[in-house]
């Protein structure tokens, strides 16, 4: 059980963002998706989530077929998408940022539950409940965009760029709550990054993209001390 | 002093009317991105149903039902079988700017001609539920009837329990969310294609409401609301387009300031001053009276 990709190909328009590209997720683990600007990353997760039309080639994620389902019937089914961007609706309240994905819950107490834990997860989100989501800092924004997400308890979370724009001590402390929740909640992780040195040290598994396909797959370990990877992605 | 209470007495009545219209068009901005010319269209239907069904039921009040939820239905039908197919083939470019746009325009002219074959394009006239004779104020009759506060009540109603839907439901919850954001409302499990519809459908459903107590105090016609179309669009442009207390806001100044303008210049104000309103409103903060910075600058 877990996410496979085979052969997937994403077209925008002429440009072939993502190239036969093949991988797969093990379960309750997290996999670092790293590589350039343009490399494709971004297009990745949006045709995974349902976002972005995939032209062809196989997705399933627990033996179902991804392929053509719409991005809110995805996210129904446990794959929670959180964008780069630092997404969260700017013209509603830190609270119903948070509400959206337990509105189609029926489990009302859980949603509730699963509130509670994301505000102790992110202390400062409780502090700033009846807050706009646009007065929120690029840090704060960037925990109620994974706050949002986990209410909906996801089953396969796919995060682009978490530490875009956040100061390097408000990263570790994303990527430190990432791992912890990681472990905790047996969620899947797919974390598509820039910041690859910082990926790869919480991640279990690392993907290479390089021009829409994949150079190496591997354990996050062995990444790290690959010289090309350094030398390309690490910059030492 | 009662040519003063009577020109605000109209200018409420006015801009209660052109609230609902406003209303409309910003329901279906929010969940759309277009501008729907065919709301004026939908409206007069609407009317046209509910007069059948008060001259059939004898009372206006189930006529007015009758064109609330025919509107409702109609707004529903014409965004989920004509304009989400049109949005569907255009995915980007100029042409998505102005193709669905143009489409209402087709869609207004084809549902007037609709209207045109089954009912005529002789003026009906809808009479009100109650008294169109102005009350009585220290011995003089002002313009002012027991019909026109009770459009003010409905108009206020309506909007107090849309708010009540909009802020208070989970339901508005959904709607604001796809209006502000499709993207991450899709991507928080919301049917944003759904909520999207049910925007068409809520205008729908004022726009039937403002026939409905428009047409008593003029004529029902084919093109009986397409001023009321252009007036109701200048109120939501400078209420913004984007919040329905901008819409309302708007119809009200524009109201006042066509009341009083034809009251104590010139009768024949009227009209331009609408459109004289809407160039200084463009001019001074082309964002609409209310709008303001929502989010910071980082
Ligand atoms: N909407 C679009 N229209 C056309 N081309 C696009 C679009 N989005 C992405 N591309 C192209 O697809 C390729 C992959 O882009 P993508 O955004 O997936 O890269 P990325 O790895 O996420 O980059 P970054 O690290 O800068 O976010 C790039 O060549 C980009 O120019
Ligand atoms: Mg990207």
């Amino acid at each position: 059980m877990s996410l496979v990709v085979e052969n997937l190909i994403i077209d925008h328009g002429a440009i072939r963002a993502i190239n036969a590209v093949s991988f797969s997720v093990p379960t309750g683990k997290l996999t670092a998706v790293i590589g350039a600007n343009g490399a494709g990353k971004t297009t990745l997760l949006r045709g995974l989530s349902g976002l972005k039309e995939i032209k062809s080639g196989k997705a399933t994620w627990n033996g179902d077929s991804i392929v053509g389902k719409k991005a809110e019937n995805l996210a129904r089914a446990g794959i929670m998408h959180v964008s780069d961007g630092k997404s969260v609706i700017a013209e509603l309240t830190v609270k119903e940022n948070l509400a959206l994905t337990g509105l189609w819950r029926k489990d009302k107490k859980d949603v509730a539950a699963a509130t509670e834990e994301v505000v102790s997860l992110f202390p400062i989100l409780g502090e700033r409940m009846s807050q706009s989501g646009g007065s929120l800092s690029g840090g704060e924004r960037q925990m109620l965009a994974i706050g949002r997400a986990l209410v909906a308890r996801p089953k396969l979370l796919l995060l682009d760029e978490p530490s875009l724009g956040l100061a390097p001590l408000i990263i570790d402390q994303i990527f430190n709550t990432i791992k912890k929740f990681v472990t905790t909640m047996n969620l899947t992780v797919v974390l598509v990054e820039q910041n690859a040195m910082g990926a790869l040290a919480i991640a279990d598994e690392g993907v290479v993209l390089n021009l829409g396909r994949v150079v190496a797959v591997d354990s996050a370990e062995n990444l790290l001390k690959d010289p090309a990877v350094r030398a390309a992605y690490l910059g030492y | 002093m009662i040519k003063l209470i009577t020109t605000i007495l109209t200018a409420l009545t006015t801009g209660a009317i052109y609230a609902l219209m406003s209303t409309a068009l910003v329901l279906v901005w929010r969940s759309t991105r277009i501008i729907n010319f065919a709301q004026a269209g939908q409206a007069v239907l609407s009317t046209y149903v509910g007069y059948e069904i008060t001259v059939r039921s004898g009372s206006f009040w189930v006529g007015v039902l009758a064109a609330m939820i025919f509107g409702a239905l109609l707004g529903a039908v014409i965004d989920r079988f004509f304009m989400r197919p049109i949005f569907k083939r255009i995915k980007s470019g100029p042409i998505l700017m102005i193709a669905p746009v143009v489409a209402t325009l087709g869609l207004l002219g084809i549902i007037q001609s609709i209207i045109g074959f089954k009912w005529g394009l002789t003026y009906q006239s809808l009479a009100a539920p109650v008294s169109t004779d102005g009350y009585n104020l220290f011995n003089r009759v002002i313009a002012f009837s027991p019909f026109n506060l009770l459009v003010v009540v409905f108009a206020t109603v309506s909007m107090l329990l849309l708010t009540l839907l909009f802020q208070k439901t989970n339901i508005g919850l959904a709607l604001r969310a796809s209006a502000h954001s499709p993207e991450i409302a899709r991507l928080s499990g919301i049917k944003v294609d759904l909520t999207r519809t049910l925007g068409w459908a809520l205008a729908g459903a004022a726009g039937g409401l403002a026939g409905m107590l428009y047409i008593p105090s003029s004529y029902l016609y084919p093109n009986a609301m397409d001023v009321l179309l252009v007036f109701g669009f200048v109120a939501a442009v400078i209420g913004g387009l984007e919040s329905l207390f901008g819409a309302v806001a708007g119809a009200m100044i524009l109201g006042f300031a066509i009341s009083f303008s034809t009251s104590y210049i010139s009768e024949k104000l009227f009209f331009p001053m609408a459109f004289i309103l809407l160039i200084v409103v463009l001019l001074i903060k082309p964002a609409g009276i209310f709008s303001s910075k929502k989010s910071r600058r980082d």
